[in-house]
C-alpha cells in the first residue's frame, strides 16, 4: 500500500520537510509494541469471538449478549 | 516517542468508536429490530408448524440483556473498544512503516495504515463472509464460522502485509509504479485462491445434512408438509441495508482514525521549523532534530 504515493516526490512545501525516520530500532521498542497488539488483540477477541466459537468463561454467555449488536455490525459470525 | 504514537493511536481509535457507535445506533439498530422482529415472527411460526406435527415446543434461551441495554450500552461499549484495538494496532503497524515504506510524509502514511486496516481487517474478508444480521447464522456451525472468519481476517492481514515488503523489495528493479501494481497483484491472487479454496458458509456438512445445499446460510422461506410457504425468506433489503451500513461504519472508524492520527503524527514527527512563515526555503528547514531519537 505503501508504495502506492509514488507522487510524494512531487514539489510541495513539505517535501522539504525532514524525512520520517525508521522509528522501531530497538529492543524495548519492540516488546512496547508486541505488548500493544497482544492486548489489543485480545480487546478484539472478547468483542468479536468469545463465547460464540470458543469462550474462555465457560458456558456464560454475558459477554456475547452484552456486545451482542456490535458483534453482528462489526461483521462477526453470530449465534 | 513509540509510547507517544501509541497513545495518538489510541486516542484515534477511540474518536473514531464513538462516530462508528452513533452512526451504528441511528442506522443499524433499526435493521437489527427488523431482523430479530423476522426471526421471533419465524420462530413462532415453526412452533405452531412443530405443535401440529406433535413435537414438543424448544425451550427458548433467557434474555441476559433488554434490548435496550443491547442496543445503548452494549454496543456502544462494543464499538468504542473496538475502535480503541484498531487504533492500537493501527499505531503498531504506523510505527513499524515508518521510514520502511518510501518517502511518505507523515499525514499520508496515516492514511495509508488506516486505508491498510480497513482492507486487511473488514473488506477483503467481507467479499468471503460479508456480515449477517441476527436471525441469519445456524448455531450448528458457530465454531466452523468462526474459525473460517478467523483465518480470512488472517490471511488478508498477512498477505496485505507480504505484498507491501514485496513492493518494497521490488521497487529498484520495476521503479515504484510498476513495483506498487506487481505487489497489489500478488495481493490479489494469493487472497483469491484463499476465497476460491476456503468453503461457502451454506456448503459446510452440518448444513447440507440439515437444511439442503445453498450458498448461504440466509433464512428460506418456511413451508409446511405439503410444500406451502407459511413464512417467507429473509428480507432482501434488510439484508443489503444492514451490510451496506455495516460497511459504511467501518469506512467511517478506519477514515477517523486516518484522519484523526495524521496532523498528530505530523505535529510529532515533522514539526514545523520556528521561525516566520517562510518554512519552504531550504535554509529554513534545515538540520531539524531527530523526533525518534528524543
Amino acid at each position: 500500500m505503501s508504495s502506492l504515493s509514488a507522487s510524494a516526490a512531487t514539489p510541495t512545501p513539505e517535501a522539504d520537510a525532514p524525512a520520517v525516520p525508521v522509528a522501531v530500532p530497538n529492543a524495548r521498542a519492540a516488546l512496547l509494541l508486541i505488548g500493544t497488539a497482544v492486548l489489543a488483540l485480545a480487546v478484539y477477541y472478547f468483542i468479536g469471538v468469545d463465547q460464540g466459537a470458543t469462550s474462555v468463561f465457560g458456558n456464560d454467555m454475558h459477554v456475547h449478549e452484552f456486545v451482542h449488536d456490535a458483534r453482528h455490525f462489526l461483521g462477526f459470525p453470530c449465534h | 516517542m513509540v509510547k507517544r504514537i501509541i497513545g495518538r493511536g489510541l486516542l484515534a481509535g477511540a474518536v473514531a468508536g464513538l462516530l462508528a457507535f452513533a452512526f451504528a445506533r441511528i442506522f443499524a439498530e433499526p435493521q437489527i429490530n427488523k431482523a430479530i422482529a423476522y426471526e421471533s415472527g419465524r420462530d413462532a411460526a415453526q412452533e405452531a408448524l412443530n405443535k401440529a406435527a406433535g413435537i414438543p415446543p424448544d425451550m427458548a434461551d433467557p434474555d441476559l440483556f433488554s434490548r435496550t441495554v443491547q442496543a445503548d450500552v452494549g454496543l456502544g461499549v462494543g464499538m468504542v473498544f473496538f475502535g480503541m484495538a484498531m487504533g492500537a494496532l493501527f499505531a503498531v503497524a504506523y510505527l513499524l512503516c515508518l521510514g520502511r515504506t518510501g518517502r511518505l510524509q507523515a499525514r499520508t502514511l496515516s492514511l495509508l495504515v488506516a486505508g491498510g486496516g480497513l482492507l486487511g481487517f473488514y473488506l477483503v474478508p467481507f467479499v468471503k463472509y460479508p456480515p449477517n444480521p441476527p436471525a441469519i447464522g445456524h448455531p450448528e456451525t458457530i465454531q466452523q464460522r468462526g474459525s473460517l472468519y478467523l483465518v480470512m481476517v488472517l490471511c488478508s492481514i498477512v498477505f496485505l502485509a507480504a505484498a507491501v515488503w514485496l513492493g518494497q523489495r521490488l521497487k529498484p528493479r520495476f521503479g515504484n509504479w510498476n513495483a506498487t501494481l506487481l505487489g497489489a497483484a500478488a495481493y490479489v491472487v494469493a487472497i483469491g485462491v484463499v476465497m476460491a479454496l476456503l468453503p461457502s458458509l451454506g456448503h459446510l456438512s452440518d448444513n447440507v445434512q440439515l437444511y439442503g445445499r445453498h450458498a448461504t446460510e440466509t433464512p428460506l422461506p418456511l413451508t409446511d408438509k405439503q410444500g406451502n410457504i407459511v413464512y417467507p425468506g429473509f428480507p432482501a433489503d434488510v439484508l443489503f441495508a444492514f451490510r451496506l451500513y455495516s460497511l459504511a461504519a467501518q469506512l467511517v472508524l478506519w477514515g477517523t482514525i486516518g484522519l484523526v492520527f495524521a496532523p498528530m503524527a505530523q505535529r510529532l514527527l515533522q514539526p514545523a521549523p520556528a521561525g516566520p512563515p517562510t518554512s519552504a526555503t531550504p535554509a529554513a528547514s534545515g538540520p531539524a532534530p531527530d523526533p525518534v531519537t528524543t
